[in-house]
């Protein structure tokens, strides 16, 4: 299969990422000759186990943990679904849960389904966020109860780029003897991060979205924590996670984490200017255009621009005309018939929701290839306006 | 990614008579903002024939691609003619749409109604309906119309045709209570729905035939797949795979989701359906 990569203007890196050139290359010899098995006894399966080793040490140190505290898992989900079921299991008595209104499906739809996964019945508060996106911080310490078990919030949004003080909650859980999760899936790699200096207990991340392939995830679990497996099985992961590991994607994915934390800094000035051009050119060429989200507490790659009174998966589909990959919260390209959640959450109205691109860069994002968007967007839109029975030209 | 044919993708990139009549013979508005499509359509008629059809649409590429296609087949058909003119008809110009967009075709079908009734002077008999689903604004009548001239046999088919159900969701049970109502009432050319009462294998053999032949089987080979019935016992049904499903990672996830789904609705509700090794 040729996907003509190449041609392609890929700005949907929240969505996944290109596996780094990297990353392949160290992943080449576990899909051919090293092929052992790192639980076997001999060397030859031995050797294997020495370089989950190393990536264990790799992730922790973009993280700022110990490598002791990392648990690989197949994604992000599967992590979030560990965290937050093993808190429930660790605090029986313990029925309930603070998240927001603007999770990822993987921890939304989780809570939704708790009381038939668990048999019994959970309290879950589900935190309204500001029209910018952001949380209101008295809120969130009202949510917090005597019989919260864990909070689970977003470090980042996969949608706007938001990102939310989990440090400051999370030490708010503490003081409450609360246990706090966060799926950081996002924020990885984008944005620095200490766990030895947080209250944070566990953390989820997903391999694809930093350059690592897809089927390989990571949870953090801060040393101390009550934990309960999710997969029981064999002893692998010290019992925390049965099943024999994916050797090749962790190798992949702990080259990755030492790759994105040689970037970190390239992430956050070239990445963020080419973002900020691409987004202050759209906001600037096309009329009645809005940026969904809060303009500074927010990932450098990601940039939500709603086009009103036209519908993103028209815009989706004429820029891929151009070979421009970008993502929609419309109703029409989720498969389901309402637009984004999280953008209905952030109470953005109809006119906009429906016509919103979200546009996430990464560091392989050219100025080249933004000026070719800057230049593209405006008659897509302004041709798919002339269309529409609600556009009055002005 | 949808699937959508080269038809639906000519017609949404190269729309036909995008604009709007000044001075119409009739004007069909239907759909909003908030619904995320919205289509409107004028008509200029001269001695009952529409000549003229032209339309603005907010939607996705088959909202659009579906007013396209609704123009140009309206355009030179008589009213009475046009009145014929069914959502089926529109997804079939276009050589099909996905399942989970037949509302776009529908949407097309409701507006050229309402400007013919625009332009007879009379009120559309859909909108006097009990509103079901009050996220889309969808009646009673709407959702009976479209079980019976689409032959909807589940609440999911019923929210990809008309949108009722897609929502919050909260009107799924009176959704079901419709279909019950207008399927038992509807003559029945298909297998006849029935509740968990006995069977013999027989009768039950010759149930999953048909609709084995009938709804199943046609859907497979759209996929280069098809399946044969290998037994009945008990509750079981044995089928085997053939085709493309063999290779097919999904197969299994078809049997299920799909085959074992649509027998326990169209055939017993207790049915187990197993791949014969």
């Amino acid at each position: 299969m040729n996907c003509d990569a190449e041609k392609v203007v890929y700005m949907d890196n929240n969505a996944t990422t290109r596996v780094a050139p990297e990353v392949v290359d160290v992943m080449m010899p576990f899909l051919t000759d090293c092929y052992g098995n790192p639980s076997s006894m001999h060397n030859f399966g031995g050797q294997v186990g020495g370089a989950i080793k190393n990536a264990r040490a790799q992730i922790a140190g973009l993280l700022g943990a110990e490598a002791s505290e990392i648990t690989f898992t197949s994604c992000g989900t599967e992590s979030d679904s560990t965290a937050i079921l093993s808190a429930l299991q660790s605090f029986p008595e313990k029925r309930h849960i603070v998240t927001t209104r603007v999770e990822h499906p993987a921890v939304k739809h989780l809570c939704e389904n708790l009381d038939r996964l668990t048999g019994h019945k959970h309290r879950v508060t589900r935190l309204q966020v500001e029209s910018d996106g952001t949380l209101d911080m008295a809120r969130y310490e009202e949510a917090l109860a005597v019989d919260t078990a864990i909070v689970s919030i977003m470090w980042a949004n996969n949608e706007t780029g938001v990102i939310f003080p989990v440090e400051k909650m999370a030490a708010m859980a503490k003081e409450r003897g609360i246990l706090f999760h966060t799926d950081a899936v996002q924020a990885v790699g984008k944005i620095p991060i200490k766990l030895k200096e947080l209250d944070i207990d566990f953390l989820s991340l997903s391999g694809h979205k930093l350059h690592a392939p897809k089927g390989v995830g990571v949870l953090y679990v801060k040393r101390g924590t009550p934990f309960v497996p999710f997969l029981s099985g064999g002893h692998q992961e010290d019992g925390r996670r049965g099943g024999t590991e994916n050797v090749a994607s962790i190798v992949g994915l702990g080259k990755a984490c030492e790759l994105a934390g040689a970037m970190l800094e390239e992430e956050n000035s070239r990445v963020r200017a080419l973002r900020d051009r691409l987004e202050e050119g759209l906001l600037a060429s096309v009329p009645k255009s809005m940026l969904n989200g809060h303009k500074t507490d927010r990932l450098p790659n990601t940039t939500n621009i709603s086009f009103e009174f036209v519908e993103g998966e028209a815009i989706l589909l004429h820029m891929n005309l151009y070979n421009i990959c970008a993502s929609s919260g419309s109703a029409c390209t989720s498969g389901s018939l309402e637009p984004s959640h999280v953008l209905r959450a952030m109470g953005v109205p109809f006119t906009a929701a429906h016509g919103s691109i979200r546009f996430s860069l990464s560091v392989y994002n050219t100025e080249a290839e933004v000026d070719f968007v800057l230049e593209k967007m405006p008659p897509i839109i302004a041709e798919l306006r002339q269309m529409s029975p609600f556009w009055k030209a002005e | 990614m949808w699937e959508y044919t080269d038809k639906v993708q000519q017609h949404f990139l190269h729309p036909e008579n995008v604009g709007e009549i000044e001075n119409p013979s009739g004007i069909g508005d239907v759909g909003s903002l908030a619904c995320g499509d919205a289509l409107k359509l004028t008509l200029q008629i001269e001695d009952e024939r529409i000549v003229d059809a032209k339309f603005k649409t907010f939607g996705c590429a088959s909202a659009i691609a579906s007013s396209s296609a609704l123009t140009i087949m309206i355009k030179g058909m008589t009213v009475d003619e046009a009145e014929k003119v069914t959502n089926e008809d529109i997804a079939d110009f276009l050589g099909g749409l996905p399942k989970e967009k037949m509302h776009c075709s529908v949407m097309g079908r409701e507006a050229l109604e309402a400007a013919i009734a625009d332009y007879r002077g009379v009120i559309l008999p859909m909108a006097e309906g009990e509103v079901v689903c009050e996220c889309f604004g969808v009646t009673d009548l709407e959702v009976i119309r479209a079980i019976k001239e689409s032959e909807l046999r589940s609440v999911e088919e019923i929210t990809n045709f008309t949108k009722a159900g897609g929502g919050c969701g909260k009107c799924e049970d009176r959704l079901r209570e419709i279909l019950q109502a207008t399927v038992s009432e509807t003559p029945v050319t298909l297998v006849q729905v029935e509740g968990p009462k006995r069977m013999t294998t027989l009768q039950k053999i010759k149930k999953i035939e048909a609709v084995l032949e009938r709804e199943i089987k046609p859907a497979l080979r759209k996929d280069g797949g098809d399946i044969e019935l290998v037994d009945v016992d008990g509750d079981f049904v044995m089928v085997s795979l053939r085709g493309a499903c063999t290779s097919c990672a999904k197969s299994q996830t078809t049997l299920k989701e799909y085959v074992e789904k649509k027998l326990r609705e169209l055939v017993l509700e207790s049915l187990i359906v197993e791949e014969a090794k």
